[in-house]
């Protein structure tokens, strides 16, 4: 196209990339690449301060976004990303604090302080990148695997009924639940944005492929087929009740915003009752300075 | 004229076929020639198909592939 000039300021989420790291370690046909991209672009769209972002991870493939990602992230210990990110936000309130881990880290040996967390209200963002599986220790069951599926440790089908996991947060008391898939990026990334403007616990399960071991045991092709399944199976229901939205493993996939409401976060709760209680001896904390530049 | 352009990053690439499958305008196809990795990345086949929208670069989990927009008259964006 001569005469024409062509915008060359590059991939708009090349810099919140490690891109010295890259190509990174997913499998061809895996989805958590494209949840990063979603990320990043909500991150660009909701104009968030880089300097007052922490992105926490746990352990798994999802684990891997934090050292991937040009942010200010931790890689914590298996199924620790919660009450590490917990901790940072108790002692630095302004911060803004997102989880970015996978279903075996969140709700398996995480799975306690997911639901307390939830409980506390504390203003947390996380973004679970849901895969059905353990992907990356071999494909063994995890707590969201759907029935009948099967796995390195069912390899006759699973037959222990999976978490319903907008269900369980939102019992446990979230303000903010959502599901996407990797198929949704546009949805995601407006969802990652609105859940950036909420106070408190606020929870974004995103299906995501994961072509070398969930869909290669099931026979359920590479992740392009999984891609067209979510595209052809999932059915948006903004405000669906929880209780209806389990996952089979072939079935319809209900997304969207199934929780939005309002109840007051951990710290400004803690305020309250030491206000009350206390009156005047109650003195808060100068807020954390920390002056990075 | 096209409204937008494609780049390709080859090497990140591994060949998933996401932005093939899903690019709006069908602008993109795998190629048969290889990469360092050995995986068929995509190219442009209908470069005046392109509208530049990136939705190949949303679903790209590689950061492999980003598109932008080109105006008319010479501007970028």
């Amino acid at each position: 196209m001569p005469g024409s000039l062509i915008n060359d300021l590059g991939n708009p989420v090349e810099p919140f990339l490690r891109s010295d790291r890259m190509p990174h370690i997913w499998c061809p046909g895996c989805g958590i690449g494209t949840t990063v991209n979603s990320f990043a672009r909500a991150l660009i769209e909701s104009k968030i301060d880089l300097q007052s972002l922490a992105l926490v991870s746990g352990i798994g493939c999802t684990g891997r976004v934090a050292g991937y990602v040009k942010l200010d992230s931790f890689h914590t210990t298996h199924g620790r990303a919660i009450p590490f990110a917990t901790g940072l936000k108790l002692a630095n309130p302004k911060l803004n604090v997102v989880v970015y881990s996978g279903d075996g880290d969140l709700s398996a040996i995480g799975g306690n302080h997911l639901i307390h967390a939830a409980r506390r209200n504390i203003d947390l963002k996380v973004i679970c990148v849901n895969n059905l599986i353990y992907a990356m220790t071999g494909g063994q069951t995890a707590p969201t695997t759907p029935d009948h599926s099967i796995t390195s440790t069912n390899p006759y089908g699973v037959f222990e009924p999976s978490f319903n996991l907008p269900h369980l947060v939102e019992a446990a008391g979230a303000v903010y639940v959502a599901r996407w898939t990797t198929f949704h990026v546009r949805q995601l990334s407006r969802s990652i944005s609105e859940a950036f403007q909420k106070k408190g616990f606020s929870f974004i399960e995103v299906i995501s492929p994961c072509p070398t071991l969930y869909q290669r045991r099931n026979k359920l092709g590479d992740g392009l087929d999984a891609m067209k399944y979510y595209k052809e199976k999932s059915k948006v229901r903004h405000g669906a009740p929880t209780n209806e939205v389990g996952l089979t493993m072939t079935g319809e996939i209900v997304v969207g915003k199934f929780v939005d409401r309002d109840r007051p976060d951990y710290q400004t709760m803690m305020r309250t009752q030491y206000t009350e209680s206390l009156g005047e001896r109650f003195v808060e904390q100068p807020e954390m300075v920390c002056d990075c530049s | 004229m096209a409204k937008g352009r494609v780049s390709i990053v080859v090497e990140r690439c591994k060949a998933c076929g996401f932005c093939v499958e899903f690019c709006p305008t069908k602008v993109l196809a795998l190629s048969s020639a290889f990469n360092s990795k050995g995986y068929h990345p995509p190219h442009v086949v209908h470069p005046e198909k392109c509208s530049g929208c990136d939705l190949c670069g949303m679903y790209c989990p590689d950061f492999a592939i980003y598109a932008t927009k080109v105006l008319a008259g010479g501007g970028d964006r």
